[in-house]
């Protein structure tokens, strides 16, 4: 088995959100023992900071070539942190969307896996070499060049997830435009205590706590302008969200705007916990248009569509419930895969080619899990089937 | 381990911290054969010296006093060698947390040390399970989910059973003609391809396909499961390796939707039903054969409803649309009208729900359903408070659909065993009143009488264990086909409300794992979560004293009874959590890398300074999946901490024999703490009940402890989750001060 992870760890957007719905878990717990079962077995190969360059259809399967980015720090960092103290260049931290920064070199977030770092090679200052000087253990090359190499294989698993869609998209409900406007995905690292502003939920126009927070379903989601789908999560991170505001601004009214209130099975109980809250209001309807307002203010114009209902509200920050963009089309494009109307992916048997999780449709950790594991399976079959 | 190697790293500032020269006599008393540092232990060139020395000395066991074991593992973990490697942290614990060169600092480093080499001095080497491992799959259910795990493990090359109590393979979807889309353009619904798959299942060699039958007793153990049958095949001592049932569901029994006219008119049907006269050519009015003017469907029939079924059971709102679209090509003279609460048609079904409302002229209507009845003219009146513009209305139609959710056909194995148990109490015990108060608990539990599925002749009941809904699953969000049975894993909608792509999914998910357990088996190794363990438990049974609290307690019904209440250990069923090890008072049970023994030898080898010293000690039992990750990540963020803390790690907080507390106070340690995971509902525990059964007993033991008047605030149970860094150094301080509140330990100085 060979593992490739085009970020220099593995947990991609997963290990970014605070909790799981609905039992409210952190992801880290869940990592803990898959991160575990991976060091202790031999038959996976991990290659992070890798991306497959091309591949060629063979009898057997396929041929891949794959690229690693280059190992400016190698397998002898202990993570001992030392280059970090004395680094002079700051990137944005990917990690939590751009909202902080961190050192050039770094790991990618506390608890990655492998713990190592990594050198974001384009910060460094010209003739820099701060932290090679300040290694003691010979981990850090800045003349690394990336490697290439070629490995058959049986069969090939497509799970390289999803991007949000981008805010600056939804600039009529004030994405990219209104600092106050944020996605879901920016609160879920707002939160986390590892996070930007130290698990504080704020403003990020004047670093203050909200007083009043909406959350904006479907925003740019079962929309023919934007993504035409449902992207299946949003509901339940708002009502997970909602508990967040709850827990730790008590006097903050939410309002969480919506088309319909899609919580699928037993995710039923997240819903009713929300329906439940008393500072948490559901109103039924689209919100069309978010502009500032006096006082920086947000003004929210909420359309029902169904009733022609028209009403007006204020938030002093806005979650917009964005969605799932899958990324298979450029990720699967060296294995021709074949892709659905929205650009997600689907099985092809013949080529040995099958896809996990949201690269095949928007779905949520348990489901992607339950899903990548029947997909296993398949890929097994198919490398069998030729031997 | 007999010849212990002792390594301390000095890299990562160890060697500035602490005075690295002093921990060589405490290695020496502590019995290692060598003492060896290495400014980087965890590079080649550390490797190498390990390596080197452990040779020339002859070494079984390594002590590596650096960085956590949960870093470098692939450098020094020395899986591929027989050593035993006991990892000392004194990176995570004494570098990055304490202030160097303190007094304080010296101390713990050297305590450590010392309760490394203690531990290790006590372990030996894995006891592997060298068994013959049956490589069939047996698949109960012979539906979408159970055809499609038949067919990924037999893909995979491993035989398989396929058993089905009805005549004909097909489960439920073998009553429908169409499914809802599961490709593009995911507009209009798809034929159903369930013939196909049927005929590829018998036509696959190794798919034995036993219909008309179902399980009469499942016996043994992960890779040595023996399985009888009986109905069409009736026959015993089927080698199995493991199990996955996909039993299905059934839709929610309409009888009990009064409210919804479905006992007072024919003209009220279900899902299930429309997909009948569907398939059977005509969609007819059962009170007079004729053709309806007017259908109404009604969504969440008895769904999301605290009467009936609190959960959404996730495919009515698509079937509905599938059945709106097929009525409008069937019987265009018939009007649909849907009344929803939410239409829930996540994912690519977005584009099935815009393509049903603009091509077949249903009318969606969003609403709650307050009657529904004659209205006297032989239509039937649907009452509703529409919700969009807020008005009451009465819809007439001739036809009403109920969207009945689906009701999983599992069975309560441990309710079961209840009730068996309570009736044979009812029966024998000597005490009338015992009798009698027995009865009443088996009539309360009458319900589950033959309701067995699986037969599974363990101590614990015949079935899987069931949460919430009776759902058979244990992690759902993370390792969702896990059941608390070793080696039998749930699929399709036995296991969670699912749609039939999502449970064809299932079957092969499901299958994965099986193969997967069967796999493990062949090597010795545990399954999840301690996948890849290779050492089993001991139990030294001439001590036993039959109190039978492991076979109780042990969340994953591994321990049988022998007549006399003795426990009989099923190897492969164990998942190494240790919560049996926790259980025993008599201390008989240990694994060769976790025993009491050595844990108390841990205990035993930290130096409590007297009392006049005035630096209390304090134990704190870790859960390592969580609450340890945690202390670390705290250490790795710059968090300080009261160096009078001294961690233990435990596999789960089940798995600390409350021994150890009156160890730990009798060696003059202050207070004791244990950081385990979240417990309730919700909880967090990778063994499902460890933190419980530990709060349970940690209650017990406080109690005692009240009684020979020590206060029992020196002992404290704490949750704690794997996000929860921060919390690690503030409970410890919070602890340290009410341990000098409480003073002393006044056995300090025996």
């Amino acid at each position: 088995m060979i593992l490739v992870e085009r970020e220099p760890a593995i947990g991609g957007r997963v290990v970014r959100n605070h909790q799981y719905f609905p039992k409210l878990c952190p992801p880290l717990c869940g990592m803990e023992i898959n991160t575990g079962r991976l060091d202790r077995n031999e038959r996976i190969r991990l290659l992070t900071s890798s991306e497959v360059t091309s591949a060629e259809r063979i009898d057997e399967g396929w041929t891949v070539e794959i690229r690693q980015a280059p190992e400016h720090v190698n397998g002898r960092c202990t993570a001992c942190g030392d280059c970090t103290k004395v680094c002079p260049a700051t990137t944005p931290d990917r990690f939590n969307y751009a909202m902080s920064e961190g050192p050039a070199i770094r790991p990618l977030h506390t608890e990655a896996y492998p713990a190592r770092y990594t050198l974001d090679r384009a910060a460094c200052p010209a003739d820099c070499r701060a932290c090679v000087d300040a290694c003691k253990y010979d981990a850090i090359d800045l003349e690394a060049q990336p490697t290439d190499q070629t490995i058959d294989v049986g069969a090939v698993v497509l799970a390289t997830g999803w991007d949000p869609y981008p805010l600056e998209k939804l600039s009529e409900l004030g994405g990219g435009e209104l600092a106050d406007v944020i996605a879901n995905v920016h609160l879920e690292r707002m939160v986390a205590t590892s996070g930007p502003s130290e698990g504080k939920i704020l403003r990020p126009s004047n670093g203050e706590p909200p007083k009043r927070v909406a959350f904006v379903q479907c925003a740019g989601s079962r929309d023919t302008n934007h993504l035409p789908y449902c992207s299946a999560v949003c509901c339940l991170a708002s009502y997970k969200q909602a508990t967040y505001v709850r827990d730790q601004l008590p006097d903050a009214e939410v309002a969480i705007y919506y088309i319909d209130r899609r919580a699928p099975g037993r995710n039923e109980e997240m819903l009713k916990q929300a329906e439940e809250l008393e500072s948490v209001d559901l109103v039924k309807g689209k919100v069309g248009r978010i502009e500032a307002g006096d006082g920086g203010v947000l003004k929210l114009r909420v359309e029902d569509i169904d009733s022609g209902r028209l009403l007006e509200a204020e938030a002093d920050l806005v979650v917009l419930a964005t969605g799932m963009v899958p990324r298979v089309d450029q990720d699967g494009a060296p294995f021709g895969a074949q892709l659905d109307d929205y650009g997600f992916g689907l099985d092809d048997k013949d080529a040995k080619v099958f896809v996990a999780g949201v690269s095949r449709r928007p779905e949520d950790v348990a489901a992607s899990v339950r899903n990548a594991t029947g997909t296993a399976a398949k890929a097994i079959v198919a490398a069998l089937r030729s031997a | 381990m007999e010849n212990v190697g002792a390594f301390v790293c000095t890299g990562c500032d160890i060697g500035e911290a602490i005075d690295v020269a002093e921990l060589e006599e405490i290695c020496d008393d502590g019995g290692a054969k060598t003492f060896v540092t290495h400014a980087c232990l965890c590079s080649p060139e550390g490797v190498a010296a390990i390596q080197e020395s452990a040779e020339s000395e002859g070494c079984d066991g390594l002590m590596l006093a650096a960085c956590s074991a949960r870093c470098k593992r692939a450098e020094i973990g020395f899986d591929d060698s027989d050593l035993i490697v006991e990892r000392v942290p004194l990176r995570e614990q004494v570098v990055w947390p304490q202030e160097p060169q303190h007094e304080d600092t010296q101390m713990l480093a050297e305590d450590m040390v010392r309760m490394g080499l203690a531990r290790i001095s006590k372990l030996g080497p894995p006891l592997p399970i060298d068994e013959t491992i049956e490589s069939a799959v047996l698949v109960l259910g012979g539906g979408l989910a159970g055809m499609n795990a038949a067919l990924a493990a037999a893909g995979m090359h491993h035989p398989v059973v396929l058993v089905e109590e009805k005549e004909e393979l097909g489960g439920y979807l073998a009553g429908t003609t169409h499914v809802v889309p599961e490709a593009p353009p995911y507009d209009a619904p798809h034929l159903n391809t369930l013939p196909g798959l049927i005929a590829e299942v018998r036509a696959e060699e190794r798919i034995r396909v036993c219909t008309g039958t179902t399980v009469e007793q499942i016996s043994g153990q992960p890779g040595q499961f023996q399985v009888s049958l009986k109905g069409e095949v009736s026959e015993q001592g089927i080698g199995i390796g493991a199990i996955v049932q996909a039993t299905g569901a059934l839709p929610y029994d309409a009888s009990r939707l009064t409210e919804l006219g479905y006992a007072e008119s024919a003209d009220v049907v279900t899902t299930h039903e429309m997909e009948a006269m569907l398939k059977n050519g005509g969609v007819r009015r059962p009170s007079n054969g004729e053709t309806p003017r007017r259908i109404v469907f009604l969504q969440c029939a008895g769904s999301r409803d605290a009467a009936h079924l609190p959960y959404c059971s996730s495919e009515c709102c698509a079937t509905t649309l599938k059945l709106v679209s097929r009525l409008g090509e069937l019987c265009p003279e018939s009007e649909s009208v849907v009344v929803y609460r939410d239409m829930r048609a996540p994912g690519q079904l977005e584009h099935f729900y815009e393509s049903v409302q603009e091509n077949s002229g249903c009318i969606f209507t969003r609403g709650d359903v307050t009657s529904v009845g004659s209205n006297g003219n032989g239509r039937i009146a649907v009452a509703l408070h529409e919700s969009l513009i807020g008005r009451d209305m009465v819809l007439d139609a001739d036809l009403v659909v109920l969207a009945t959710g689906m009701v999983p056909r599992s069975a309560d194995g441990e309710a079961i065993r209840a009730y068996l148990d309570a009736k044979a109490r009812s029966e024998t015990s000597d005490s009338e009143v015992q009798r009698a108060e027995a009865a009443k608990v088996a009539e309360g539990l009458k319900d589950h009488e033959g309701t067995e599925i699986l037969n599974l002749s363990y101590r614990q009941g015949p079935d899987l264990p069931v949460l919430g809904y009776n759902f058979p699953d244990s992690h759902y969000i993370c390792f969702p086909y896990e059941s608390r049975r070793t080696g039998v894993y749930a699929a399709g909608t036995v296991r969670a409300p699912m749609d039939a792509a999502q449970a064809a999914e299932d079957g092969w998910g499901a299958a994965m794992k099986a193969v997967q357990c069967i796999a493990a088996s062949e090597r010795g190794e545990a399954v999840h979560p301690r996948a890849g363990d290779r050492s089993i438990a001991d139990f030294a049974l001439q001590r036993c004293t039959q109190c039978k609290r492991c076979t109780e307690e042990c969340p994953f019904g591994t321990l049988d009874e022998d007549e006399k209440g003795t426990p009989q250990y099923n190897a492969l069923r164990c998942r190494r959590c240790g919560i049996c090890l926790g259980a025993c008072p008599e201390r008989i049970i240990s694994f060769p890398e976790y025993t009491v023994d050595a844990v108390a030898s841990m205990i035993k080898a930290v130096e409590v300074p007297d009392e006049e010293d005035e630096k209390p000690r304090i134990l704190a039992f870790m859960c390592e999946n969580d609450a340890l990750p945690a202390l670390e990540e705290a250490a790795k963020r710059g968090l300080k901490w009261n160096p009078w803390i001294r961690v233990i790690p435990v596999r789960c907080l089940g798995a600390v024999n409350t021994v150890w507390i009156a160890d730990s106070l009798s060696s003059g340690f202050d207070g004791v703490m244990l950081f385990g995971c979240r417990r309730g509902d919700d909880y967090q525990c990778h063994y499902i009940k460890g933190s419980e059964l530990a709060a349970d007993r940690m209650g017990n033991v406080q109690e005692t402890l009240d009684r020979l008047a020590l206060e029992s605030e020196r002992l404290k149970v704490i949750e704690i989750g794997r996000d929860e860094f921060q919390r690690v150094p503030e409970l410890f301080e919070e602890f340290a001060e009410t341990i000098e509140e409480v003073g002393p330990n006044p056995y300090k100085d025996f």
